[in-house]
């Protein structure tokens, strides 16, 4: 996916005035999805379990060399083949001369959010390979050639009637389906591909170390068939992913569906240790894992962005973002939106690719509440800040300011006065005139200071 | 002088009047001066004698939510200074509050860290002694004071609370502001949008302006049928006000020491004035 972050501004602005129908129909998702979660961890000591899974995760991401080491070595005795990519071109590589080998003409895929970072579609497609997307948010975001909105809800932006419009266009559907009509018509479309394709190509939710399985959570039953039919299938898996073992494993499918959906489980896991064996077992011939770093490892090397390697990838922190509620993702310009992305994207592609993602947040802390793994998110987004400040990635005209406040607050005398002046020329027509505050002042009416500051009130005495 | 002769119903009044220190914030001096002073009023009503160090300035928040810690902390030294000798802090903002409670610790350990600094074992020492004598009001009212019952002057009012997100997902005050504003006789009515960010974040409504009008408006939109606003923040109400006001919304709205005080006095005067 392209990187565009740099227009957060104008993208939201574009978004919130011209469309306001994505406003609408994020507002109303997350709002429903953010209830499920809530519902979700009231039905368990929510509490213990984020701990938990913090702790299991911190000592995961600590042993990382150890863990994939062990990964690495149990996916091979169970018959896998294990490739490691450094970054996006690598692991593009990789899988597109996995699929030249194969003779692969046709693929079937998996949401899967590493693929959309690594920009896999466009590689393959390049190759002359055929992709179907074939989980129903992605496929409909693959035939209007959009990126995904959302981590979970790929598709979470677009309304019931956009579906309709966009099916009753090209699949031939009634114009006025419901829900189960439209996934029936995308059905008989993505049955055939799944028949055709010669290999399935899935992100992974979970990789564990003990006993190198790759973990597959989803609603549709996609995956299931993505890793079972083609002749090869191909999990593309960030290296944070990894799990110590199978009982780590047990937990943290439960905690990660209630966070996304407030589920207590997936409808589907699909557990995948390796090709089918016996002439007579059901699965893929070769089964390839892909371990991608791709600005990960200098995330972990990261004082304080490391702990946003904990993020299990469940949309929690969007559902809960009262910012992200205003845009969707596209405003963010990269693969990672909302509340994680903006701490993520810093890390994976560098703070001066992902500016000024770090200060698309007023800091509520809704994400942090909402997150599975207890990531810290408004602190990590404030090391970001300070970071743009230090290298000077931010307005002189705010630095000089923030400067100048320290500067007058450390002096009572000079602050009296300033704030004196300042709340009443806030007050004029000067207001709007001026850099900062005159961006504020065209969307709301100007504050009116009060008669008397409190300073004078206490002066005269207050009965 | 409705302060004079009452009985002081906090527990410290039967004691002895607990001296408070008045923060009376940015926003709250130049804004809500008369809200600032309506605190005054109540805290003196509860059996607290108020003080108001006139060297105290701004808290520094605007300087550390934009990353800027080392202005952040030249701020948070001298008003640790300032309140260096007080026996509490009130500050008629949940945002401020948080800043000296909350976040002070957090600037004073990165400064330490960055600088290796001589000193700074005693910077944290005076950091952590101003967070625990540091209260919002109405933390301090109903959880230092032990006080929620405040009269009945708000009878027949219709409130809506705006939850201001340092106050309730830092200091973890969900249901104090509605419940002393039951104490005072106010019917709180269920909003949706209640808990969620007005979109103000100071530096935040200046840089992502649009994202944050949009929630402002979300708020203003789902507003149950009422008659004031309440919030113990001014930042936020200065913000949602400012849209509801550019969109002629007319929604009322009131500072909880304010509202708060004419629960105790049922006093008339007209709401819309500062």
């Amino acid at each position: 996916m392209r990187v565009e972050i740099r227009d957060y501004a104008s993208r939201s602005r574009e978004i919130i005035k011209e469309e306001p129908g994505v406003r609408e129909a994020v507002t109303g998702a997350t709002i429903a999805f953010d209830e499920k979660r809530r519902q979700g961890y009231s039905e368990i000591d929510a509490d213990a379990w984020r701990r938990w899974a913090e702790g299991v995760k911190n000592h995961t991401l600590t042993h990382l060399d150890h863990y994939l080491t062990e990964a690495e070595a149990r996916l091979e005795a169970n018959g896998a083949q294990v490739h490691w990519a450094s970054d996006a071109t690598e692991a593009r590589e990789i899988v597109t001369r996995l699929a030249k080998q194969h003779s692969v003409r046709s693929v079937v895929k998996g949401k899967s959010m590493a693929t959309e970072e690594i920009d896999l579609n466009l590689a393959l497609e390049d190759a002359g390979i055929e992709v179907f997307e074939t989980d129903l948010g992605e496929y409909i975001l693959q035939l209007l050639e959009e990126p995904p909105s959302h981590i979970l809800g790929p598709a979470i932006h677009k309304s019931l009637q956009q579906v309709q419009r966009l099916f009753a266009d090209r699949l031939g559907s009634a114009p006025d389906g419901d829900p189960d009509t439209l996934a029936e018509a995308a059905r008989l479309v993505l049955r055939d591909a799944f028949i055709r394709a010669d290999m399935g190509i899935t992100g992974g939710n979970f990789l564990v170390a003990e006993t190198g399985t790759v973990a597959l959570i989803e609603n549709e039953g996609n995956i299931r068939l993505t890793t079972s039919l083609p002749r090869v299938h191909v999990a593309v898996v960030g290296i944070e992913k990894l799990l110590p073992r199978m009982t780590d494993l047990a937990g943290f499918l439960q905690l990660t569906a209630r966070a996304a959906t407030g589920q207590p489980i997936g409808c589907f896991v699909s557990l995948v240790q390796g090709p089918a064996v016996h002439p007579d077992d059901d699965g893929p011939e070769e089964v390839h894992v892909v371990l991608v770093d791709n600005g990960r490892t200098d995330v972990l090397a990261h004082e304080h962005a490391w702990e946003a390697l904990r993020c299990v990838r469940c949309g929690a922190c969007l559902n809960a973002c009262p910012v992200y509620r205003q845009t969707g993702g596209h405003a963010y310009g990269w693969v990672y939106s909302g509340p994680i992305g903006s701490v993520l994207d810093p890390g994976l592609l560098g703070l001066h690719e992902a500016m000024p993602l770090p200060f698309a947040s007023s800091l509520c802390g809704a994400c942090t509440d909402a997150c599975p793994v207890r990531i810290p998110i408004p602190e990590l987004l404030l090391h970001w800040r300070e970071e743009a400040q230090e290298e000077g990635l931010t307005p002189w005209k705010e630095r000089a300011a923030l400067a100048g406040l320290a500067s007058v607050a450390t002096r009572p005398g000079l602050y009296r006065l300033a704030g004196r002046i300042g709340s009443r020329l806030g007050a004029t027509g000067v207001a709007r005139a001026l850099p900062m505050l005159g961006e504020w002042a065209r969307d709301r009416a100007l504050p009116k200071p009060s008669r008397q500051t409190f300073r004078q009130l206490w002066r005269e005495g207050i009965e | 002088m409705p302060h004079e002769g009452a009985v002081p119903v906090g527990w410290g009044g039967y004691l002895s009047r607990m001296n408070v220190a008045l923060f009376v914030t940015c926003l709250a001096d130049h804004y809500f001066a008369d809200a600032a002073a309506d605190a005054v009023r109540l805290l003196r009503h509860l059996g607290c004698d108020v003080t108001f160090p006139p060297g105290q300035t701004c808290c520094g928040q605007p300087a550390y939510n934009a990353g800027k810690s080392r202005d952040a902390m030249r701020m948070a030294r001298h008003t640790m200074d300032v309140f260096a000798d007080s026996e509490a802090v009130v500050l008629p903002s949940g945002s401020c509050a948080t800043m000296v409670k909350k976040f002070y610790p957090r600037v004073v350990r990165g400064a330490a860290g960055a600088a290796g600094q001589a000193g700074a074992g005693a910077r944290a020492a005076q950091a952590s002694a101003l967070a625990d004598k540091t209260f919002d009001l109405a933390e301090f009212i109903h959880h230092r004071l032990g006080v929620t019952e405040l009269g009945d002057g708000l009878a027949g009012r219709r409130v809506a609370v705006h939850q201001g997100c340092h106050a309730l997902r830092e200091l973890r005050l969900e249901t104090e502001l509605a419940v002393l504003l039951e104490g005072a006789g106010a019917e709180v009515v269920p909003w949706e949008a209640q808990d969620e960010c007005c979109g103000f974040g100071g530096l935040f409504s200046v840089k992502m302006t649009d994202v944050s009008a949009a929630m402002a408006d979300r708020k203003l939109e789902t507003l149950p049928e009422l008659d004031w606003v309440v919030s113990g923040d001014g930042g936020c109400m200065l913000h949602l006000d400012g849209r509801n006001r550019a969109r002629g919304m007319g929604v009322e709205f009131v500072h909880l020491a304010t509202a708060l005080w004419r629960g105790v006095t049922g006093a008339h005067r007209p709401a819309g004035a500062r």
